[in-house]
């Protein structure tokens, strides 16, 4: 590539982060610290039942007895548990609100900054919207029009409280609290996050979406989301998340579970822009996210993750294919700039017979960014007739970046036909001076290689996340024509 | 129109072009002609602005202006088209979607609006009739996996859509049957204006049965060698390239 090709290419990869602000709105913040006071005071915070205690307080100690893995392939210093806030609140939630209305409408003006008119969405676009600043879910919209089909879209803490039954049943079914270092210290001081239940053979009508922000400093942003979708059931659900820069690292551990109980689809889609630190590799968001689904017969799970932000993310959205002919599918674009280090990938676990699973990953690296893709593919001796297919494919743009792929495949059925294709490209100076040939500057050259190297996994999307990424990606993409 | 001055140009130091002068005036088409290796290419992707060769002497104006500090879409936003000798694959971008950014980006350069989806969709199927490019290609990604015939035809119809002053066409014959050279001609020749000037570099005589040239360039080890009329190319289709290389080692020498 000629030495300006290469300068635009880092100009647009190195694009300022947009939704960095900070909000000064009245925060209610717990002093940093863990020790079992910290997760009885979250609990107590919440008004939470005895057993969601007890089950934090199992996590917690179990979590005592372990150590902080480092086999991902990232580099940090150490992180210092006891600098981290566990618990911040707006203020004006502590009551939380019923509708809209009763929203601090500072909130909505950060959520407005953001791009996500709460408002707007609810009235405009039909997307049912739960939006969780730092700790505590403070708006979920469309609530009425889902009940009326017995769909429950809340909070994670008012589900804890109006639902029990419910959460007791699949909270930690899929991923339990001793499952890893980082799951179990958010199963201890998980603070909010979102919840869904879809009965039995409800198609839920619209996208279910959360965005995530973390606002308030050193604080550490630990949701839950649990969904279920019942037989027959079908869901699509969204995830969007942003921060604001800061000089100093937070840490992000969540943890996702997916329950699709027989003949179930779910559909969950992530666009993951926390604030990825500056040129030098300074703050930014830890990424460690725990996500996985359990698919009973003939159930679906597909993930799609386009993770563009982060100073270091590691995660991988897995499927259980627990049932016989249940199908699992990972997309994921991942884009590393800067001093940015992501390491994700998925695992399919193919438990039941004629089990299918895909995997498609597309990995870009730009500047210093170091991208990895890790995946498991696993057939257990009883699935007769699992398939899969993986293609992960790498763009490096530049010659500081790398890219580095790490598939497991651990078959102990030999019916199983498990597929692997891997590539790595550099963006073609050949493509860039061709579309530049006709009249396209570079920049947009650029984002439109990129993007058409993301096409499979961009029209997975539903529509408006779809046009959110290609604007993350600084992109175009090609829905206007054809 | 062009007007080419002494040009010298160099990939990692090593002088491909050297002292290159050619005039094209609106209205007229020029033949480059040359064995494998004298710098056809060269010298076209140099006009176009690619960087990885570097000019190291000489002038290129264009309508008067030199092009030299342009940047290869500002050129191509003054209205200058290469047709690519091997035509170059985008993965995942619809070859619909890429032509029409190209339209719209050359239109906005103009201060123009973006045409509407409705009159490009009508402007290119007009224009994909003309080369006989099948529709279905137009849905397809940039020329991937298109076969060697449907890469050049696609070349033409790009340059249809966008009404380049300058047409430059590097070996848009070659790899091509009789009949998807006849094609091809008819679509280049429908483009044949008063206005617009064609540059048609070939290897070999056969495309200027079709398109016939004003003038004919003969083009070895980075000079012009020979220039003159149409019959310049029948000549060296008798005689091949063998007196040239002579002359041109002789000259060296
Ligand atoms: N990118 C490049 N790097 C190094 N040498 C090159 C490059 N492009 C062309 N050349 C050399 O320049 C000479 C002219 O090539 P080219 O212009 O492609 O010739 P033609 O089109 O007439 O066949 C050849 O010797 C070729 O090897
Ligand atoms: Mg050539």
């Amino acid at each position: 590539m000629s030495d300006s090709d290469t300068r635009h290419v880092e100009q647009l990869a190195s694009q300022e982060y947009k939704y960095g602000f900070v909000s000064d709105i009245d925060q209610e913040l717990f002093s940093p610290g863990l020790d079992e006071n910290t997760v009885r005071a979250i609990s107590a915070k919440k008004g939470e039942p005895e057993w969601m205690l007890e089950w934090r307080l199992r996590a917690f100690r179990h979590w005592l007895t372990m150590e902080e893995p480092h086999w991902p392939k990232a580099d940090y210093p150490p992180i210092d548990y006891q600098q981290i806030v566990y618990f911040a609140a707006p203020k004006s939630a502590s009551e939380r609100p019923k509708s809209l209305d009763e929203v601090d409408p500072e909130l909505l003006a950060i959520y407005n900054k953001l791009g996500i008119p709460l408002q707007e969405q609810e009235v405009l676009a039909g997307v049912a919207v739960d939006a969780v600043l730092d700790s505590v879910s403070v708006a979920t919209t469309f609530r009425e029009k889902l009940s009326e089909l017995g769909i429950i879209f809340c909070s994670m803490s008012e589900a804890i409280r109006e639902h029990p039954e419910l959460v007791r049943k699949y909270l930690g079914s899929v991923v339990p609290y001793t499952d890893n270092f980082f799951a179990t210290l958010n199963s201890a001081v998980f603070s909010d996050g979102s919840f869904v239940y879809v009965p039995k053979g409800v198609r839920c009508p619209m996208e279910l979406s959360t965005y995530f922000r973390i606002n308030a400093a050193n604080t550490g942003q630990f949701e839950r989301t649990l969904i279920v979708a019942d037989e027959g059931a079908y869901v699509s659900y969204l995830e969007g998340c942003t921060a604001p820069m800061r000089d100093e690292n937070q840490l992000h551990a969540a943890v996702v579970e997916l329950v699709a109980l027989d003949e179930a689809t779910i559909k969950y889609s992530t666009v993951q822009n926390w604030y990825p630190g500056d040129e030098q590799g300074r703050g930014g968001i830890y990424n460690f996210v725990t996500k996985r689904g359990k698919a009973h017969r003939k159930a679906k799970i597909s993930w799609t993750q386009v993770e563009t932000g982060s100073a270091i993310t590691w995660k991988y959205p897995s499927c259980v294919l627990l049932g016989d002919e249940s199908v699992g599918e990972f997309y994921s674009v991942a884009l590393t700039s800067k001093r940015q280090q992501a390491d994700t990938g998925t695992k399919m676990i193919h438990v039941g017979r004629n089990t299918r699973s895909t995997i498609i990953s597309k990995g870009i690296s730009a500047l210093e960014g170091q991208n990895t893709y890790r995946g498991l593919v696993k057939v257990a001796p009883g699935a007769e007739n699992a398939r899969n297919f993986s293609q992960c494919d790498s763009m490096l743009i530049g010659d500081r970046c790398g890219a580095h792929t790490f598939p497991y495949i651990d078959v102990a059925n030999p019916t199983a036909i498990v597929e692997h294709e891997a590539t790595t490209s550099k963006i073609g100076e050949d493509q860039i001076f061709y579309c530049q040939q006709r009249g396209i500057p570079v920049e947009d050259a650029v984002s439109m290689i990129v993007s058409g190297f993301c096409k499979e996994v961009f029209q997975e999307l539903p529509m408006e996340f779809a046009v959110e990424a290609q604007k993350l990606l600084g992109i175009s993409l090609e829905n206007s024509v054809g | 129109m062009l007007e080419i001055r002494d040009l010298h140009a160099a990939v990692e130091g090593h002088e491909i072009l050297r002292g290159i002068d050619l005039s094209v005036a609106a209205g007229e088409v020029h033949a480059i002609m040359g064995p494998n290796g004298s710098g056809k290419s060269t010298l076209a992707q140099v006009l176009a602005g690619r960087e990885t060769f570097e000019v190291t002497r000489g002038e290129i104006l264009f309508e008067g202006e030199s092009l030299l500090d342009r940047s290869p879409e500002e050129r191509a936003q003054l209205g200058i088209f290469l047709a690519f000798q091997y035509p170059v694959e985008i993965p995942g971008v619809q070859n619909l979607y890429f032509l029409r950014t190209a339209v719209n980006a050359l239109r906005k350069a103009r201060g123009e609006e973006e045409l509407d989806p409705a009159s490009f969709m009508r402007l290119v199927r007009e224009k994909a009739k003309l080369v006989d490019l099948d529709e279905k290609l137009l849905k397809r990604a940039v020329n991937d996996g298109f076969s060697g015939g449907e890469k050049k035809r696609n070349e033409i119809l790009q340059m249809a859509v966008l009404e380049p002053k300058l047409c430059i066409l590097d070996e848009t014959d070659s790899g091509l049957d009789i009949d998807a050279l006849r094609t091809v001609a008819r679509g280049v020749n429908a483009l044949r204006s008063p206005e617009r000037a064609m540059i048609v570099v070939t290897h070999y005589q056969r495309l200027l049965d079709y398109i016939e040239p004003d003038r004919v360039h003969v083009l070895s080890d980075g000079r012009i060698v020979r220039s003159g009329g149409k019959d310049l190319a029948l000549e060296l289709e008798k005689s091949g390239y063998g007196w040239i290389e002579g002359r041109a080692a002789g000259a060296g020498s």
